[in-house]
């Protein structure tokens, strides 16, 4: 476990550092994702070289190969998926209604509510659900949810609110309605801190996934509880190692998307 | 509003209404009545009972020191804020019986922060209000295109470009086309040469002027600068606190004769040559010519013969028109005599800007 949220704390980090980058610095970005594949492959190659010169026991045959890694890495990343499309369907129009609900009361609960979200540490949410609800997939999933809703609500209201009010005026007064304004102009303005916040959520649910195995919901976090549990180290490792390299690969490819779909001109 | 009054009975609905003023493309009257804004949780209203009439075709400005009222004013005009009392006419029709979105469409308006759609490549920041009446795109297109001449922004070279892409002035002009793009017969604009060089800002006015000889729209401009209102303004509204109408003429009037004090204070120095400056030496009465005496066209302005007089230390200069015929000489005396006759043919000048 410790490895894991490590390895993704100090990701995490190192790609926030980046966001805004404009202009000048976006070719420098762009060679800095394009190291992250890179970077990953070779990881994963010596990995794969380490354990095959490896004589294994019959514990670690049985998860050490082909079938029932795909398998775990499929679960993980479903989990993951699926819980990051929720978000983003859920999350996003609730920031937008919260927004445009132009109430201060509701700015300040939906905010409120986002920093303690962040507070809460992950492993008590899944297990407090696990305990009030039931075990397996669902449950995983809705505390996944539940956990990177506040994030992605947040960075919506944020992205929104920080679209220059001479912009959002000058739209009004040309005559646009409030649907045209936030259509035309304020979620396009927004996107890249909304994309941002989907992205920081995805890897978030990358890493959270892990946590999945505690309430029998599979992915990667069977690896590392096993490995931990039977004391074998390459079980262990191989589950570690994994679960970063879907996280700087997924990272990468939410970077690329972002790259794309944000909006010329900015 | 109690007094959407009964004087407007030709017009019956909003959508005739719009549809009449945008065939007026060369303006249209404004008429506000007792107009009054208190901000809430504001113990002082920041526009008090405001009553102005605006002829069709006029360039109003609105002077006045900084937090006085003046963009909460011409913000109501638009609906942008909405007024706490009294009526609005535009053509004679109460704007708070319209839908304000349809209103907004038909007045040009050049915020302070100029606010260019950052996402939107300066074409397609012009063509909004255009796509927004359903204009076709080759329409639109056109109508970008001879904007974006009309205020001396190369279309090749900045059509495709996006605001950042622009210099502080560019983005001004830019700016001003979007504002046009309709060809709305009312524009408001608030300080829309604010952020600009005093060179930049001296080449934009003179661009307006000659943009606004073309389009006569019905025009409130927003400005601190009371030279800029001198140089641009068919008439002037000195403001003080509260949007209060310290007195509304025309600039050569209220330099001759200022309403009180606080009118005299905002000319500042120098009131005599700023008048002068204003005076076009057609206006001018002339003197016989004087042999071998400095040259000085008849376009110029009575100030421009002063400064001539004082750099050359002649007695008179000598007054050519466009084909160099010399029309007669002006001297110290004379310029002294149009400032201080009381009524001065001079200042039938206004029609000259
Ligand atoms: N949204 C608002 N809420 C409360 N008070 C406001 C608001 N907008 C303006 N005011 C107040 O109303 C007064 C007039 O403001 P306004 O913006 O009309 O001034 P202005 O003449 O345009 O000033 P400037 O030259 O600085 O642009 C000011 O005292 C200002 O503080
Ligand atoms: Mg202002």
């Amino acid at each position: 476990m410790s490895i894991v949220t490590e390895t993704e704390v100090s990701l995490v980090d190192d790609l926030k550092a980046v966001p805004d980058g404009s202009g000048r610095r976006r070719y420098g970005r762009l060679a800095r994702i394009a190291a992250a594949p890179v970077v990953v492959g070779f990881v994963l190659l010596a990995t794969y070289l380490w354990i095959a010169s490896m004589q294994l026991d019959s514990i670690e045959k049985r998860t050490l190969n082909a079938d029932y890694l795909f398998a775990r890495i499929s679960e993980h990343l479903v989990l993951t998926v699926a819980a990051s499309a929720l978000v983003a369907i859920l999350a996003i129009p609730a920031g937008i209604a919260v927004y445009r609900s132009r109430s201060k009361v509701v700015h300040t609960v939906a905010f409120g509510l986002a920093n303690i979200g962040q507070a809460t540490p992950a492993v008590g949410v899944v297990i407090l659900l696990a305990i009030v609800w039931q075990t397996g997939f669902a449950t995983a999933l809705v505390a996944l949810v539940a956990y990177s809703f506040l994030p992605v609500l947040r960075n919506t209201l944020i992205g929104l609110e920080q679209v220059d009010a001479g912009v959002k005026e000058a739209a009004r007064g040309m005559g646009m309605t409030y649907s045209q304004v936030l259509r035309r102009i304020e979620l396009p303005l927004a996107s890249p801190v909304i994309l941002a916040g989907l992205r920081t959520a995805l890897v978030f649910c990358v890493s959270v996934a892990t946590i999945a195995t505690f309430i029998n919901a599979g992915g990667l976090g069977d690896m590392i509880v096993n490995g931990l549990k039977l004391q074998r180290f390459p079980v262990l490792f191989v589950g570690a190692i994994l679960v970063a390299a879907i996280a700087v690969l997924i990272d990468w490819i939410a970077g690329l998307v972002e790259e794309f779909v944000k909006p010329r001109g900015l | 509003m109690p007094d959407s009054t009964t004087d407007t009975p030709a017009v019956s609905t909003n959508t005739g209404f719009l549809s009449a003023i945008s065939q007026k493309q060369r303006g249209v009257s404004i008429e506000l009545d007792g107009v009054s804004k208190v901000y809430p949780g504001q113990p002082e209203a920041a526009v008090d009972d405001f009553s102005m009439r605006i002829e069709p075709g006029e360039l109003v400005m609105f002077v006045g020191p900084s937090g006085c009222g003046k963009t909460t004013t011409m913000k109501m005009i638009n609906r942008i804020i909405e007024p706490s009392n009294g009526s609005i006419r535009i053509d004679g029709t109460d704007i708070l019986s319209m839908d304000p979105n349809q209103l907004r469409r038909h007045i040009g308006y050049v915020i302070q922060q100029i606010g260019l759609f950052p996402h939107l490549t300066i074409a397609e920041n012009i063509g909004v209000v255009p796509k927004l009446l359903g204009w076709s795109k080759s329409r639109i297109a056109d109508r970008v295109d001879e904007l974006l001449q009309t205020v001396q922004l190369d279309p090749e070279q900045f059509a495709k470009r996006y605001p950042k892409q622009l210099s502080g002035g560019q983005q001004q002009r830019a700016g001003v086309a979007r504002a046009l793009a309709a060809d709305p017969p009312v524009m408001l604009m608030d300080e829309p040469f604010g952020a600009t060089d005093p060179i930049t800002r001296e080449k934009l006015q003179a661009e307006f002027l000659r943009l606004q000889a073309d389009i006569g729209k019905t025009i409130i401009f927003v400005t601190h600068d009371f030279d800029e209102a001198i140089k641009l303004g068919d008439r002037i509204a000195v403001l003080s606190d509260r949007s209060q109408i310290e007195q509304f003429d025309t600039p050569a009037r209220i330099l001759a004769n200022p309403a009180n004090e606080y009118v005299s204070s905002f000319i500042g120095q120098g009131a005599a040559l700023k008048r002068l400056a204003l005076i076009p030496l057609i206006d001018a009465p002339l003197r016989p010519a004087v042999d071998g005496a400095p040259q000085i066209t008849l376009q110029d302005s009575l100030r421009d013969a002063l400064n001539m007089l004082v750099l050359t230390g002649a007695a008179a200069v000598n007054v050519v028109d466009v084909d160099h015929r010399v029309c007669g000489s002006i001297t110290n005396a004379s310029i002294s005599a149009v400032l201080n006759d009381a009524q001065p043919v001079a200042f039938a000048a206004e029609g000259t800007r």
